[in-house]
């Protein structure tokens, strides 16, 4: 298992996985998502992501939260790449 | 004794459990913002069980967590138990972890124990127990599973016993407690909760002297890791939560079942949309095809009883008073709970599922376009039941603007009250398709006016962040708790009230004092078309919206059946927006203030009128 360059979280494909570097912005939206499990070197998973520029729905710690396009953009995660799975799409 | 835990924990489960129905509990995040108190026997004594808003930690974030905090720091319980999701465990032992800082003797309930099991966790809890000091006890709140041993644990409670941060932060701390307990004014069941919450930049000084020490400690702390101090100390908690967990818990197979794959089409990001339309008029045509029904069961009845009892009065000021009072309960019971009941329940129902936060999900690209995020659309759904929650439930949101955004667009989502009169009169004498319509519209002027909105307070608030529940079957007593306790608002507040002004207007008619009434507000009537009699109603709907359907149907000589469907039309569309209720104007003026409040009620009444002056013209056109 490896680890690629950092991307933002909006940017990973439906199904891809990685490990959450840093959140940019606000305190207390940061704050916010520590509780909910969101923080540096915490592993995520793109359950899906939302129509319409919706939200990407993440699953950390075996819980399901749904973060906002604009704010998953300041989330980086290092994408992970197990054998198979292929990088996300690069940044948008 | 408090119940504290993170929201969804199943904490207003318990506290339903403990002292009866008396708090609204849902499948979604946010739904305590306010203390609840209750009565409970305990150890053979009465004692207060308190239901603290649902919290992430204590650190004062927003204004569910401020509430949780002050209340504790006050100093007004004896004791806590802290309500933990056991699926969740790891997380949910920050908390325990900060209420150890606080000192006050606590209980651990492990609740969904269910839950942590089809996650495959297996949870010691005399491990768990033994390492915090308190008493642990494992709960199934909703199926009433552990409310007795709770109870009775509660005399062994005891103040957590509260592991050392490291070395650097301990000395911090230590710093900043020798100046608080040198500070005449401090009180405050605990100086370490204080130097804490100080260290973590998350409260105010008292003097100089702690200013200092504060600031000395945090450069230090910061020095030494360069980090926040206040981040520092969050992931020192997670820490030492994790390796507790990591102590006490073993994590087997989780079974992958029907919930994990149901999101797989509800959630889709096409397949979302159909299933969540499909919902929607699933929820309507059940409403009406039940309530209509028993209405048909009903009305017969009553009419009979109305029969026997005029014929019983006879005539004269004193009967016809006493005739309206029972047309008006009988209009009440006949009209509104038919549609009541069955709504209320399948609100109930998608609130349980775990449906909301998902249509929050689903909206979430939507609502932006209109200046509004995801979690918007949950005040949205409450408002169909009610307007009061959902008002109040505009706490949730994190941002002052949205509040007021989402606030004053949710008072225009038909509520119960409203529903009644679209399905009572525009439903039953025009055609359901007509009062779906109805919805649809006023969907689309809630959308056009929050655009509006963005315009003159523009700023959309921080993104969504919004926890997505697992699916849970929801229990039937739970579902009929609840749809009681809504109901309860309108048995004991609307019927009482029915009666009474349906009396009043039979009073007045009999008196002669209506028809000067009806002629004051005839400036409001006369331009929408309609009769005089609808003056009298329309300003009573402000009491409660679906009186103004029941007290037209007394009002005029042949009931509602003599509108004319333009005329039933426009009725309908005044009702939805003008000034909204009494009790709805009570929470506006609460959360908003007064000047704001004052504000909605014009804009929407305004509007109301516009709405309905172009619903005239379009159906005479
Ligand atoms: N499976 C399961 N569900 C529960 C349990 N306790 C509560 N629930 C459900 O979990 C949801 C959230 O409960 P609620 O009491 O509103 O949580 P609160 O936000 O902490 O007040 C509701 O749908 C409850 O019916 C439990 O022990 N097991």
């Amino acid at each position: 298992m490896s680890f690629d360059f950092p991307v933002s979280l909006a940017s990973l494909p439906p199904g891809g996985a990685g490990r959450l570097v840093a959140i940019h912005g606000g305190r207390g939206q940061a704050l916010r998502l520590r509780r909910l499990g969101l923080r540096p070197g915490a592993l995520v998973r793109i359950v899906a992501a939302g129509g319409w520029g919706g939200p990407v729905l993440v699953e950390v710690d075996g819980c399901r939260v749904a973060v906002g396009r604009g704010l998953a953009r300041h989330i980086l995660v290092e994408p992970l790449n197990p054998p198979g799975v292929t990088r996300g799409h690069g940044t948008r | 004794m408090a119940l504290v835990g993170q929201p969804n924990a199943g904490k207003s489960t318990l506290f339903n459990a403990i002292v009866g129905y008396r708090a609204v509990a849902a499948n979604f995040p946010g739904t305590t913002v306010e203390a609840l108190r209750g009565q409970a026997s305990i150890d053979g004594e009465r004692a207060e069980v308190v239901d603290l808003p649902g919290t992430y930690s204590l650190l004062g974030g927003d204004v569910a967590e401020r509430v949780t905090r002050d209340f504790l720091l006050a100093g007004e319980a004896d004791a806590i138990v802290q309500v933990v999701d056991s699926s969740l465990l790891g997380r949910s032992l920050e908390l325990t972890l900060e209420l150890a800082e606080l000192g006050i003797p606590a209980v651990l309930c492990l609740n969904m124990m269910d839950e942590a099991e089809h996650k495959g966790i297996a949870i010691d809890r005399e491990a768990l127990s033994s390492l915090l000091g308190i008493p642990v006890v494992a709960a199934i709140a909703s199926r009433g599973q552990g409310v007795v041993e709770l109870l009775a644990a509660l005399p062994q409670a005891r103040p957590v016993r509260r592991p050392p941060y490291t070395p650097d932060v301990e000395r911090a701390l230590a710093r900043i407690v020798e100046a608080i307990t040198r500070n005449p004014d401090f009180q405050g069941p605990s100086p370490i909760h204080r130097a804490a919450q100080l260290l973590a930049g998350a409260d105010a000084v008292l003097d100089a002297e702690m200013a200092q020490a504060v600031e000395e400690a945090r450069a230090a702390l910061a020095r030494g890791r360069g980090e926040d101090p206040g981040v520092i100390l969050a992931d020192e908690r997670h820490a030492q939560a994790m390796r507790l967990f990591e102590a006490v818990a073993r994590v087997g197979q989780p079974h992958i079942g029907w919930r994990e794959r149901l999101d797989d089409v509800l959630m889709h990001p096409f397949l979302g949309y159909p299933f969540l339309l499909l919902a929607l008029l699933g929820l309507f045509a059940a409403v009406f095809v039940v309530g209509d029904a028993l209405e048909g069961l009903l009305s017969p009845l009553l009419d009979a009883v109305s029969g026997q009892i005029s014929a019983a009065l006879g005539t004269g000021p004193l009967a016809a008073v006493l005739l309206g009072a029972w047309d008006g309960l009988a209009a009440g019971v006949a009209l509104v709970l038919p549609y009541l009941i069955p709504f209320l329940f399948l609100l109930a129902f998608l609130e349980d599922v775990g449906y909301m936060p998902r249509v929050g999900y689903l909206l979430d690209g939507l609502m932006h376009r209109i200046g509004l995020h995801g979690k918007s659309v949950i005040p949205f759904l409450l408002g169909y039941g009610c307007t009061v929650p959902a008002v109040l439930a505009t706490r949730i949101l994190d941002d002052e603007r949205d509040r007021l955004v989402t606030a004053a667009l949710a008072v225009m989502v038909p509520c119960a009250g409203r529903t009644i009169v679209i399905m009572g009169l525009v439903g039953r004498y025009v055609g359901p398709v007509v009062a779906f319509l109805l919805y649809l519209g006023n969907v689309l002027v809630i959308a056009l006016a929050g655009w509006a909105l963005t315009k003159v307070l523009p700023g959309v608030g921080p993104g969504l962040i919004l926890e997505i529940p697992p699916y849970r079957w929801p229990r039937g007593r739970n579902l009929v708790g609840k749809t009681w306790l809504r109901l309860r608002g309108f048995v004991m507040l609307a019927l009482p009230l029915l009666a009474v002004s349906s009396a009043f207007l039979a009073l007045a008619e009999a008196l002669g004092w209506a028809r000067g009434f009806n002629a004051a507000v005839r400036f409001l009537t006369w331009p929408m078309g309609l009769p005089a009699e609808a003056g009298v109603p329309l300003v009573l709907g402000i009491l409660r919206k679906e009186l103004s359907l029941v007290m037209l149907d007394g009002a005029l000589p042949g009931g509602v059946e003599t509108l004319s469907w333009a005329q039933m039309i426009v009725f309908t569309v005044f009702v939805l927006f003008y000034v909204p209720c009494l009790a709805t104007v009570g929470a506006l003026g609460r959360e908003l203030g007064w000047r704001r409040t004052g504000i909605v009620i014009l804009g929407t009444t305004g509007l109301g009128l516009v709405l309905a002056l172009l619903a005239r013209a379009a159906l005479r056109a």
